[in-house]
């Protein structure tokens, strides 16, 4: 179990803090790179293709699948489903990192990151979906950020402070709720500007729907896969609550992602026949459209359905991996492979190996900071001086 | 050949419109049994 108060622990030296040591070091060097000697010296980007993995990775799927947090709070306490109470707090932590990561990425592909507060508080471009996108995440880290402080309070011993805080939680919900409704539709929003870009098959008036539904199916599959992760390396740090809550959780979630991918899959098809592309599925990009829906939106949403219907674990764990692994697709399709798809192959992108270590970097440093935070506050557990909120 | 392609605005709507409702009235019969898939075992 946690510790409930802050004492210093001596890091061991295992083969996992070994590994992710060096992944440390590396993204040190290359972020000394990147802001010495520029973006063109550690990225593959061009006028052609300004937006690398940097974005279509590190900001578009980070956002996408930190929506865990959004989806996990409305259920608990704008739908008083008070049984998914037990993840809300892990949800929220990991949206909380993961908005963080989003922007601490960002600065890599800006570059100037003493110039992150102009577009809020100096220069807004308020006719802009960038500027709204940025306010949103701004706001909505915010956001995230007090709903996860109860926890750091109790860690801290600070009462009535947190007191104050948990009494805000409901309204604070609410704005998370609008937030995330509104930045997540307008990332997808972002791409209606590249119709002669993006290819017609990805490209879409819908685009902002997709990407609000999609965001709320990927939220669910990261709780169910954070949950099954913390359920195999940090079952010392869950008290019986929360263990007992675990699968409650998976197969909500489950029945709940099912029921929204089908919905989804339906919405692609009506943009299918809205924008009357049926003629594009019989190419090589309608193939590999279709291994995206079909393989990783319709195929998990049945094993979902079938896992939640059969109360099999296993296979809603899996399904939870699959579509994390489809959303990232579909975010890589839509900002990279689909992506200037008239292109000569020697003027398309791929990303360089900096920037694959930058994202794997930024990545790692989510997993140490959510190790680090699990493992000394009441995340996975109940303080036992603050039970049954 | 000659049939399949379309001329104005209005025959682009008529023929998406259509397919769109066709698709719709699908998904009303689908999504109702996909619940009761879903929920049968409750």
């Amino acid at each position: 179990m946690a510790l409930d108060k802050p004492v210093f622990i001596k890091p061991k030296l295992t083969l996992f803090n070994i590994i992710i040591g060096i992944i440390l070091v590396m993204g040190l060097i290359l972020t000394i790179l990147r802001f010495t000697k520029g973006i063109g010296a550690v990225t593959n980007l061009d006028n052609n293709n300004p937006w690398g993995i940097w974005i279509g990775f590190d900001l578009l799927c980070g956002v996408a699948l930190a929506a865990g947090g959004y989806v996990t709070s409305a259920s608990c306490y704008i739908f008083g489903l008070k049984r998914y109470h037990s993840a809300v707090r892990p949800a929220i932590l990991t949206a909380f990192l993961g908005y963080a990561l989003v922007v601490l990425a960002l600065h890599y592909d800006l570059g100037r990151p003493l110039r992150l507060p102009y577009p809020i508080f100096y220069s807004q471009g308020t006719s802009s979906l960038l500027f709204e996108v940025g306010l949103c995440v701004f706001l909505y880290l915010t956001v995230l950020f007090v709903e996860f402080t109860p926890a750091a309070f109790e860690w801290l011993g600070l009462k009535k402070i947190r007191a104050i805080v948990v009494k805000l939680i409901l309204l604070l919900t609410i704005f998370g709720v609008i937030l995330s409704t509104l930045h997540q539709s307008s990332l997808g929003a972002l791409f209606m500007i590249v119709p002669s870009k993006l290819h017609p098959l990805w490209y879409s008036g819908y685009l902002p729907i997709y990407f609000f539904i999609s965001s709320m199916f990927a939220g669910m599959s990261m709780v169910i896969f954070e949950g099954s992760l913390a359920h195999r390396y940090l079952e010392n740090e869950m008290d019986a609550t929360h263990k007992k809550e675990a699968s409650g959780v998976a197969f909500g979630f489950a029945k709940a992602a099912s029921l929204i991918m089908m919905g989804y899959c339906a919405t692609k098809l009506i943009g299918l026949a809205v924008d009357n592309n049926w003629h594009f599925l019989g190419t090589s990009w309608g193939l590999w459209f279709m291994f995206e829906v079909v393989g990783f939106v319709a195929f998990p949403a049945v094993l979902f359905a079938m896992g939640s219907r059969e109360k099999n674990l296993t296979m809603v764990r899996f399904a939870a991996i699959w579509t994390i692994l489809g959303i990232i697709l579909n975010r890589l399709n839509i900002s990279i492979v689909a992506f200037n798809y008239h292109l000569p192959a020697a003027d398309r992108y791929f990303p360089s190996l900096s920037e694959i270590g930058t994202s794997v970097f930024i990545v790692t440093l989510g997993i140490v900071a959510y190790r680090f935070i699990t493992t000394r506050m009441p995340i996975l557990h109940e303080h036992p001086d603050y039970k049954a909120h | 050949m000659l049939d399949t392609i379309i001329y104005t605005l209005q025959d682009f709507m008529t023929y998406t419109k259509g397919i769109t409702y066709l698709i719709m009235g699908g998904i009303l019969i689908f999504m109702p049994l996909f619940w009761y898939f879903l929920t049968g075992r409750e």
